[in-house]
């Protein structure tokens, strides 16, 4: 009972969110409005409890999600035919340098703190 | 043999068969990804995908037909997108400790995988909106078709170039960490999964969350993180870019 109650808390702000992204043309898709719109609704304790199991669930079996648009992959096979080569070495080249870059920074910032931590020690 | 061939186009024809085949190819690729100790390679979605896609191809079984089936799994994206703000709101404490460095690693490496994309579509001649499709490609598919969407890419190849890329990321995460020398500590860990959940999106964050449960947590945060910055930012860097 408590999976369709979180169910249907998320796709009532699921809703909402489609709602006010067309109404007031924000320019972030439906879903994203109302990831945002949920996000405060979470300090409610009636909402917490019945979305944390069903988002739990959710996001546990995310990558099934993606399945059908992968599949999808099989229309555009002229695509691929012309363009698959050079698109695969963009798209590995890409998401190595967002990877390297994302990580990078973080241990720049984990660095600072740790010498700062250090410096204050010895002072 | 005709009553089998009869019942297998009646049945490859009913959404039953599209939802059926993709739950059941899974399951068994999620089996054989744990049995073998979660390598890499062993991604469940690249070998659900695989299957599935050259399955349909031998058969003939046109994809909207699959489709009709197993959009009752790709409609789930939406609640899932909406789903975020759970892990959001789990790590809020964290979040407001440290925010200047989650935001500015969740924009450098947003930026770089979306622009180095960008770019090396154009310098390598691809058309335009193949090109438009890329960008928003490290966000998460439906996300990402929305994006593109806006800026004149094609959706369906958006979500196509999303899904790869997560699986890159996937793949190669791993030893590229393991390459730079990030530690698997609590705080490598929550690197590892931030950066996972930045430039391979839902299955990079997937996979982190296979891994260890620190990854898992900020690459949920990466995630969320990555839609409101590239839904907000890849729209307005076009228009700008346009201008010039």
């Amino acid at each position: 009972m408590q999976g369709l109650r979180g169910l249907a808390w998320l796709l009532a702000f699921q809703t909402l969110g489609e709602l006010l992204s067309r109404a007031l043309h924000l320019p972030f898709p439906g879903p994203v409005v109302g990831m945002l719109l949920l996000l405060p609704a979470l300090h409610w304790r009636l909402v917490r409890e019945a979305v944390s199991g069903s988002a739990d669930f959710l996001l546990r079996h995310l990558s099934l999600l993606f399945v059908p648009v992968g599949v999808g992959v099989m229309t555009h096979m002229s695509l691929v035919a012309q363009y698959g080569i050079r698109i695969l070495i963009i798209l590995v080249v890409s998401t190595l340098a967002g990877l390297l870059v994302t990580a990078l920074t973080l241990r720049l910032f984990n660095n600072r703190e740790r010498s700062q931590r250090k410096g204050g020690a010895d002072a | 043999m005709p009553n089998f061939v009869e019942l297998w186009v009646y049945l490859s024809a009913t959404p039953l068969f599209g939802l059926t085949a993709t739950l059941a190819v899974y399951v068994v690729a999620q089996a054989a990804y744990s049995r073998l100790a979660q390598a890499p390679w062993a991604n469940p979605v690249l070998w659900t995908v695989l299957v599935l896609a050259g399955g349909l191809l031998l058969t003939g079984v046109p994809y909207p037909t699959y489709f009709a089936g197993a959009q009752f799994i790709h409609f789930l994206l939406g609640p899932a997108v909406v789903a975020l703000a759970w892990p959001l709101w789990q790590r809020r404490s964290e979040l407001r400790q440290r925010w200047v460095r989650l935001l500015a690693a969740a924009l450098a490496g947003g930026a770089v995988a979306s622009g180095s994309a960008g770019l090396l579509g154009w310098s390598m001649g691809l058309p335009l909106d193949v090109v438009l499709s890329l960008v928003p490609k490290s966000v998460t598919a439906p996300v990402a078709m929305g994006i593109a969407e806006k800026i004149g890419g094609i959706p369906a190849l958006a979500a196509v170039f999303a899904v790869l890329t997560g699986l890159v990321g996937a793949l190669a995460g791993k030893y590229l960490f393991d390459a730079l020398r990030v530690p698997t500590d609590p705080q490598g860990w929550a690197a590892r999964g931030f950066s996972l959940g930045t430039a391979a999106h839902g299955i990079g964050a997937a996979r982190a969350l296979h891994v260890n449960s620190d990854a898992g947590a900020y690459a949920g945060l990466a995630l969320g993180l990555q839609v409101i910055l590239a839904s907000l930012l890849i729209p307005l860097a076009y228009t700008l870019f346009r201008l010039f």
